[in-house]
C-alpha cells in the first residue's frame, strides 16, 4: 500500500510539473475587482471570462456595466490601460398600456407568468403587442431594478439597471430594449394597429397620425407598420418639440428629473382604477 | 406491454389516457352546410410556414374558388376565395393566438350562385411525382387534423429517404370531435382517392387506415369501399388518447419508432389525416382550391351542436350563433379538442384551415376547474405512466418551476414532448405541466436561435 502511495504520489508530482498551464495571475486579480454578478451584459460568459478578455486586451474595463466607475478605474490603473468610456445603458419598455388605459378582453386562467399567458390566446389582453403585466421581467432581474407600478406596468430604476439584457430576453412580446441614457425621445408603444383600431384597445397607443414625424427634424422619426420609429442615428437632432402634438402621449421625452414627459396636446388620463374585463 | 394491451385485439401504443369522449352529442349528425355570412376574413397565415402573399387589390371582384393569395415560399400554400364577392380591404385581423395578423376581407354578393368555376383538371395516373407535389401545393391543402402543415411539403422527400407505408389517421382520439368520423362515413371514396394520389406521389407500397375501436361503423364503411386490388387496408386501433398522434399511430400500426427529433419519414412512413385525404381526393383531380372544411361545433355552450361544412373565413361568432350559442353563459371557447385545443380570446376570429372543432364550455361545466387549485407534486408517477413519449413529466415540471430550461432539453428530452396533455390530465395535484413545457420549449428555442445568430 505504501509503495503504491509512493508511486502514485510520484506520478502526481510529475503530472503537476509536466501538465502545468501558465495562467496570467492578473486574471485572478481583475476577476476579484469585478462584481461577480455573472450577468453576461458585457457579452462574455461571466465575470471571469470578461477578466480574461480585459487582461488579453480584447475588452476595455468599462465593458462591465455593473461595476462602479471607481472599480473600473481601479482595474484600468492596475492593468495600465485606458478605462474607456462607455455610456450607461438602461432597459426601456415600449408600452404604456397599464390596466387603467388598456382593455383586457378575456380573463386568463393558468400559470401567472407573461410567457405562459402569451401562449394562451395572448393572455386575453386586447392589444396584441402590449405588456401583459405578470412581471416576468421583474422576476428575472437579478439587480432588483424592475418594480411593477399600480397599473401593472414594469418600471425600470435607471440607477440599478445594468443593461444585462435578461428582461429583453424574457419578455414574450419583445417590449424591452437597451438604450444609452442619451436617447431621450422614446415611443412607448408597439401597436401595429392603426388609428381607431389601436385606440379601441388602448388609450395611449400610437395611432400613426404622423404629427411627430412632421414636427421633428427630417428623418428623425418615420412611420413604419403604423408605428412611429425613431432613427437614433440622428439622436443629436432630437428635441422635446416632437412630442408636443402627440394626441395620445405615446411618444415621450425622458427627462432625468421629471421622468417621462408627455406632450402638451396629450389627453389627460385621470382614471386610476383598472378597466373592467370586457 | 401491459396485460390488458396483450389481451386486446386492437393495436395500440403503450401509456396514454382514457378521457370521457363526449362524442355521442354529434357522432350521429350528418355533415350539413353552413349558410354564407355577409363578410369573410381570410388570414394570410392559416398554415405552418411562410405567410401567403395577396394577389388581389381592394375593390377587386372575386369568384368562389379563385386564387386570392400565392404561396410565400415552398413551405407555404395559396389561398382561394371562399365565396363570390368583392375585396373590401387587406388589413390586420384578430387571430386565434390572440395576435393580429394580415387578412383579406371579402364582402359577399348576396345574390351570387356561389358556384366554383375555377379549376384545371388533372389526370393523376399520368402525372409525375413532381407534378403531383406542385398540384397538391396549388390546391392549398394543409393537414386538416389540426396541425395545418402544408401537405405537399411532406410529399417532397429529403435526399436518400423513402416512404413505403402511408398511414391514414382516422383515430380522432380527441374527445368531443366527430369531424373525421363523419368524413369516414360520408366520403369513403374520396379518402381512398386521396390515398391513391399520395401513395403515387410518395412511391409507397401500402396504405393503412387506422381507426379507433369506438368508430366501428366507419371501419365497416371504409372496408367496403377499398378499391379492388389496391394495397390498402383498414386497421382497428384501441380507443385511447393520443392514438391519433402520428408517432403513436406509426408505433401501433407498423411497430416502428420515429427516432428522437426525427420525422415519420425517418422510419419510412408518412401520416395524413382522413379529412386531408378526402379534400385532396375531391380537389386535386379537378385542380381546385381548398375553400371549406368540416368542423364539429359542440359543447354544453351551444344549443344545436353539429358537424358542418364551413367556408374558410366564416367568422366564428356567425357559426356559433347558427348553433344557438348561449353567449353569456359561455366562459370558454376552445378551438380543436379539449386535450390539445387552444382557447380563443373572443369569438370574433375567422374559421381557418386548421380548426377541427369548436368547443363552447359554460361556467357550470367548468365549475370544477374554476375552483382548481395547484397543489405540490407528490411524485405519484401518474404522469410518468401516462406520457406516451415515455418522458418524465414530473421531473420536467420541477425543473420548469426552477427555470432550468437548458437542463430540461439536454437531459430530459423536453423537445420530444408534443404537448398531448396526458400528464396534465392525470395529475392529481392539478399542475399545469403542459403549460410549463410550452413555456420551456419556447425559451429553449429562443435561446438556441439567439446562439445560432451569434455564431
Amino acid at each position: 500500500m505504501a509503495g503504491l502511495g509512493l508511486i502514485l504520489s510520484g506520478v502526481l508530482a510529475i503530472a503537476s510539473r509536466r501538465l502545468y498551464v501558465y495562467e496570467d495571475p492578473r486574471i485572478d486579480e481583475v476577476n476579484e475587482m469585478l462584481p461577480q454578478a455573472n450577468c453576461g451584459a458585457c457579452g462574455h460568459a461571466g465575470c471571469r471570462a470578461f477578466a480574461e478578455a480585459v487582461v488579453a486586451g480584447k475588452a476595455s474595463p468599462s465593458g462591465c456595466s455593473v461595476n462602479s466607475p471607481a472599480m473600473t478605474e481601479a482595474i484600468a490603473d492596475y492593468l495600465g490601460v485606458e478605462a474607456g468610456a462607455q455610456e450607461k445603458r438602461v432597459a426601456r419598455l415600449a408600452c404604456a398600456g397599464g390596466n387603467h388605459v388598456a382593455w383586457v378582453r378575456a380573463r386568463y386562467r393558468g400559470l401567472q407568468t407573461c410567457r405562459a399567458a402569451h401562449l394562451v390566446a395572448g393572455g386575453g389582453k386586447g392589444c396584441a403587442w402590449g405588456c401583459l403585466g405578470f412581471g416576468d421581467c421583474k422576476d428575472v432581474c437579478s439587480f432588483g431594478a424592475i418594480t411593477m407600478d399600480d397599473h401593472g406596468l414594469p418600471v425600470v430604476d435607471a440607477d440599478k439597471c445594468t443593461a444585462c439584457g435578461d428582461c429583453v430576453e424574457v419578455c414574450p412580446r419583445g417590449l424591452f430594449s437597451l438604450h444609452p441614457i442619451s436617447h431621450r425621445l422614446w415611443v412607448a408603444c408597439k401597436s401595429e394597429a392603426m388609428g381607431d383600431q389601436a385606440l379601441a384597445e388602448c388609450e395611449v397607443a400610437c395611432t400613426a397620425c404622423g404629427r411627430c414625424v412632421m414636427d421633428a427634424p427630417d428623418g428623425l422619426i418615420r412611420i413604419e407598420n403604423n408605428l412611429a420609429v425613431i432613427d437614433y442615428g440622428l439622436n443629436h437632432l432630437a428635441a422635446p418639440v416632437a412630442i408636443q402634438r402627440c394626441p395620445t402621449g405615446a411618444i415621450v421625452w425622458l427627462d432625468d428629473e421629471k421622468g417621462p414627459m408627455r406632450g402638451a396636446a396629450a389627453k389627460r388620463i385621470l382614471r386610476k382604477s383598472p378597466l373592467p374585463v370586457r | 406491454m401491459t396485460l390488458a394491451a396483450r389481451l386486446s385485439a386492437h393495436k395500440t401504443f403503450s401509456h396514454g389516457v382514457h378521457p370521457p369522449d363526449h362524442k355521442a352529442q354529434t357522432a350521429g349528425l350528418p355533415i350539413r352546410r353552413l349558410p354564407f355570412p355577409d363578410e369573410m376574413i381570410i388570414p394570410l397565415v392559416q398554415h405552418t410556414g411562410a405567410p401567403a402573399k395577396p394577389i388581389v387589390r381592394e375593390g377587386q371582384e372575386v369568384v368562389r374558388g379563385e386564387p386570392i393569395a400565392e404561396p410565400g415560399g415552398f413551405v407555404s400554400v395559396p389561398m382561394h376565395a371562399p365565396a363570390t364577392g368583392v375585396i373590401r380591404r387587406i388589413d390586420l385581423a384578430r387571430d386565434a393566438r390572440g395576435g393580429m395578423s394580415p387578412a383579406i376581407f371579402i364582402k359577399l354578393y348576396p345574390g351570387a350562385s356561389q358556384e366554383v368555376l375555377y379549376g384545371e383538371p388533372h389526370d393523376v395516373d399520368t402525372m409525375s411525382r413532381d407534378d403531383i407535389i406542385r398540384a397538391v401545393q396549388a390546391t392549398g391543402v394543409v393537414g386538416l387534423g389540426g396541425a395545418a402543415f402544408p401537405t405537399h411539403v411532406k410529399l417532397a422527400l429529403p435526399e436518400g429517404k423513402s416512404v413505403d407505408t402511408v398511414i391514414v389517421n382516422g383515430c380522432e382520439c380527441e374527445p368531443y370531435l366527430t369531424t373525421d368520423h363523419r368524413v369516414m362515413l360520408e366520403q369513403p371514396d374520396l379518402i381512398f382517392k386521396g390515398l391513391h394520389i399520395l401513395m403515387r406521389a410518395l412511391g409507397a407500397e401500402q396504405g393503412i387506415v387506422g381507426v379507433e375501436a369506438n368508430k366501428l361503423d366507419a371501419v365497416e364503411v371504409l372496408r367496403k369501399h377499398i378499391p379492388a386490388g389496391a394495397p390498402m387496408c383498414v386497421e382497428v386501433c384501441q380507443t385511447k388518447y393520443p392514438q391519433g398522434a402520428e408517432k403513436m399511430l406509426i408505433k401501433a400500426l407498423i411497430g416502428r419508432e420515429v427516432p428522437s427529433g426525427g420525422l415519420p419519414v425517418d422510419c419510412g412512413a408518412a401520416v395524413f389525416n382522413v379529412a386531408t385525404l378526402a379534400q385532396l381526393g375531391e380537389l386535386l383531380p379537378r385542380g381546385q382550391g381548398l375553400i371549406e372544411r368540416v368542423v364539429t361545433i359542440t359543447g354544453p355552450g351551444v344549443g344545436k351542436p353539429g358537424n358542418f361544412m364551413i367556408p374558410l373565413g366564416t367568422p366564428l361568432r356567425y357559426a356559433l350563433d347558427y348553433c344557438a350559442f348561449k353567449g353569456d353563459a359561455v366562459s370558454q371557447i376552445v378551438l380543436g379538442g379539449p386535450m390539445m385545443g387552444t382557447t380563443v380570446p373572443s369569438p370574433d376570429i375567422p374559421i381557418t384551415k386548421g380548426i377541427t372543432g369548436v368547443l363552447a364550455m359554460t361556467r357550470d361545466s367548468l365549475e370544477r376547474l374554476e375552483d382548481a387549485h395547484v397543489y405540490p407534486c407528490i411524485r405519484c408517477g401518474s404522469c410518468v405512466d401516462a406520457c406516451p413519449m415515455h418522458l418524465n413529466p414530473s421531473q420536467l415540471g420541477l425543473l420548469a418551476r426552477k427555470g432550468s430550461y437548458e437542463r430540461m432539453a439536454d437531459q430530459f428530452h423536453l423537445l420530444d414532448c408534443f404537448e398531448c396533455g396526458c400528464c396534465s390530465y392525470t395529475c392529481p395535484s392539478g399542475i399545469p405541466l403542459v403549460q410549463y413545457f410550452r413555456v420551456a420549449k419556447g425559451m429553449v428555442r429562443q435561446r438556441r436561435a439567439a446562439a445560432q445568430q451569434k455564431a
